[in-house]
């Protein structure tokens, strides 16, 4: 299987001190969906800005290790490159432009795009995928509900025509209903030929979704391979889908968290 | 009534120019982040070039010759500087660009000296008399370009790539670097705006009733920042509202001037500022600017 995406060693820190990744190496497959799990402060979002090229904009630096898209290293690219070759990012917590009407916010996501036809495709695309968002096409996106702002942001996204979609918590702060949709939004764009690269807290959608999936553990891979199969361990079935394991609980409990601990503050 | 008319026309063509050099300092905040308090020499700098090349080559060349020639030096404060250091705090950002200021100003004083140079307006000495009083003909011209500047600036400003990446990037730069849209491009083209915007204002600026270019033009700019501000820095139609309500409470001031004689002579040049400081006091983030939000 061709890898579209893939990160070797990557070792990044913030202002020369804090280390938010370390050693992390896993691999996006053509045409794949791969989830990434892990709690806050797991080291995800760096990875994402460290794809995009907005590291710089964060003061972190990769130390050592390599970004690899389509067979050309991407570690040192602003984002504007990154848009250009095909992976865009759509950001933690949805940031569209509010004060922008929904058409304008689809108009800045095709600004990568020089392609005035594939801009055009796109564009019927997200309508396509996303009536809601072409029914209100010149309201302020502000005044989109929570779950539409999602939709907006990813439809956002997709003007650009990514060959790697990447999208960071698209879950958060939604109604479990609209949780849903996304999963079903994410495995519909990922059917179409796109890749995608899902960060996320909720695992039960995103594992859902997900072909293949990594567990993050302060900036370290702690769990990989088959989502399937993923989700029926034990480590992820109580830390990240919520059901206690009995067996686990009475025989080891002291040991088994202290491997995979949840964040709790 | 007749006098009452004459100086709100005479405020509103005053205002205009105001509100064209106003535009150059928002666009400049919203996509560069920076005060800029470079306008008085650019300004500076668009009328003295306009007066020197018209010596040589002719009015209508010598207008376009002066406003490239501004957009110019404005893009590479911008490419030279500004991109640089991008990023940087937004007080260290508006030092930086009152010592450009410092150094073109300078240089525009020691070319022009003493001197009172002349823009040769094909319109120059012509007026129109309202009633009583008159108003020149350069008034009602700049009116009309400026009019005709505002509306292509806001048209540009709504409908073109360049103001919604402009807009985009306004609102929340990361997000619109995550789209591919390039913010130094963006401030850079903002820049060249705000270069032409100002030397078209020095254009008119230094024709009747004003006698010629002396580096006292530089002072207008002055009085266009207190437009910006009370328009709120980082709303266009602000600056159009600020810059027209300056320049009329300017004209009134002036032309009443005796019926306010109790507060001193020359009262008009000290009335952007009584403005300002009244609008803020009611409203701190001006009349149309974002309040500051902070999350919690």
């Amino acid at each position: 299987m061709l890898a579209v995406l893939s990160i070797e060693s990557l070792h990044v820190t913030y202002g020369g001190a804090v280390q938010a990744v370390r050693g992390v190496s896993m691999e996006v497959p053509d045409g794949k969906v791969v989830a990434v799990l892990g709690s806050n402060g797991a080291g995800k979002t760096t990875l994402l800005r460290t794809i995009s090229g907005t590291l710089r904009l964060h003061r972190g630096k990769i130390d050592s290790g390599s970004v690899t898209f389509d067979g050309t290293d991407i570690g040192s690219r602003d984002p504007a490159q990154a848009v250009h070759l095909g992976l865009v990012q759509v950001p933690e917590g949805r940031r569209i432009f509010g004060r922008l009407t929904v058409e304008e916010n689809l108009r800045a996501g095709g600004m990568g795009n020089k392609d005035k036809t594939a801009k055009g495709k796109a564009q019927d695309r997200v309508y396509d995928m996303f009536p809601v968002l072409q029914e209100r096409r010149t309201q302020r996106a502000g005044l989109l509900s929570g779950g539409e702002q999602q939709m907006l942001a990813i439809g956002r996204a997709l003007m650009a025509s990514p060959k790697v979609l990447l999208l960071d918590e698209p879950s958060l702060g939604l109604a479990p209903r609209i949780i849903g949709q996304i999963g079903e939004v994410i495995a519909e764009i990922n059917r179409q030929g796109t890749s995608v690269l899902l960060v996320e807290q909720n695992a039960t959608m995103a594992l859902g979704v997900a072909d293949l999936a990594y567990v993050l553990e302060v900036g370290q891979v702690s769990l990989s391979g088959d989502a399937q199969e993923l989700s029926r361990t034990d480590e992820v079935q109580r830390l990240y889908l919520g059901h206690e394991s009995e067996q686990a609980d009475e025989f080891s409990p002291v040991v088994t968290r202290k491997t995979l601990s949840r964040w709790t503050a | 009534m007749t006098q009452f008319l004459a100086l709100l026309l005479n405020g509103v063509s005053l205002g205009a120019l105001y509100a064209l050099i106003a535009l150059g300092f928002v666009i400049i905040f919203k996509s560069s982040e920076v005060v800029s308090f470079t306008h008085g020499s650019l300004l500076l700098l668009g009328a003295y070039s306009i007066a020197r090349f018209s010596d040589s080559i002719g009015f209508v060349p010598a207008v376009l010759a002066g406003v490239a020639l501004t957009a110019v030096v404005a893009l590479l404060i911008e490419r030279l500087i500004i991109n640089r250091i991008r990023g940087a705090a937004v007080i260290s950002l508006a030092i930086v660009t009152i010592g450009v200021d410092i150094i073109i100003l300078t240089e525009m004083i020691r070319r022009i000296g003493s001197d009172i140079l002349n823009v040769p307006h094909p319109w120059a000495g012509e007026s129109i008399r309202i009633g009583s009083t008159g108003l020149s003909l350069n008034r009602v011209i700049s009116l009309a370009v400026a009019a005709g500047l505002i509306g292509l600036f806001f048209l540009a400003f709504k409908y073109s790539s360049w103001g919604v990446a402009m807009r985009a990037s306004a609102e929340d730069g990361e997000a619109a670097a995550l789209m591919g849209i390039r913010q130094g491009r963006v401030s850079a083209v903002a820049w060249i705006v705000a270069g032409v915007l100002a030397a078209v204002a020095a254009l008119f600026l230094v024709g009747a009733p004003t006698p010629g270019v002396s580096p006292t033009v530089y002072t207008v700019a002055l009085g266009a920042l207190p437009a910006a501000i009370l328009g709120g820095l980082d709303s266009t139609g602000g600056a159009l509202v600020g810059g027209l309500l300056i320049g009329v409470a300017e004209a009134m001031a002036a032309g009443y001037q005796d019926q306010i004689l109790f507060l001193g002579r020359g009262f008009g040049s000290v009335i952007p500022y009584v403005v300002m400081l009244a609008v803020l006091l009611v409203r701190p983030s001006g009349l149309f600017g974002t309040k500051e939000l902070t999350r919690v």
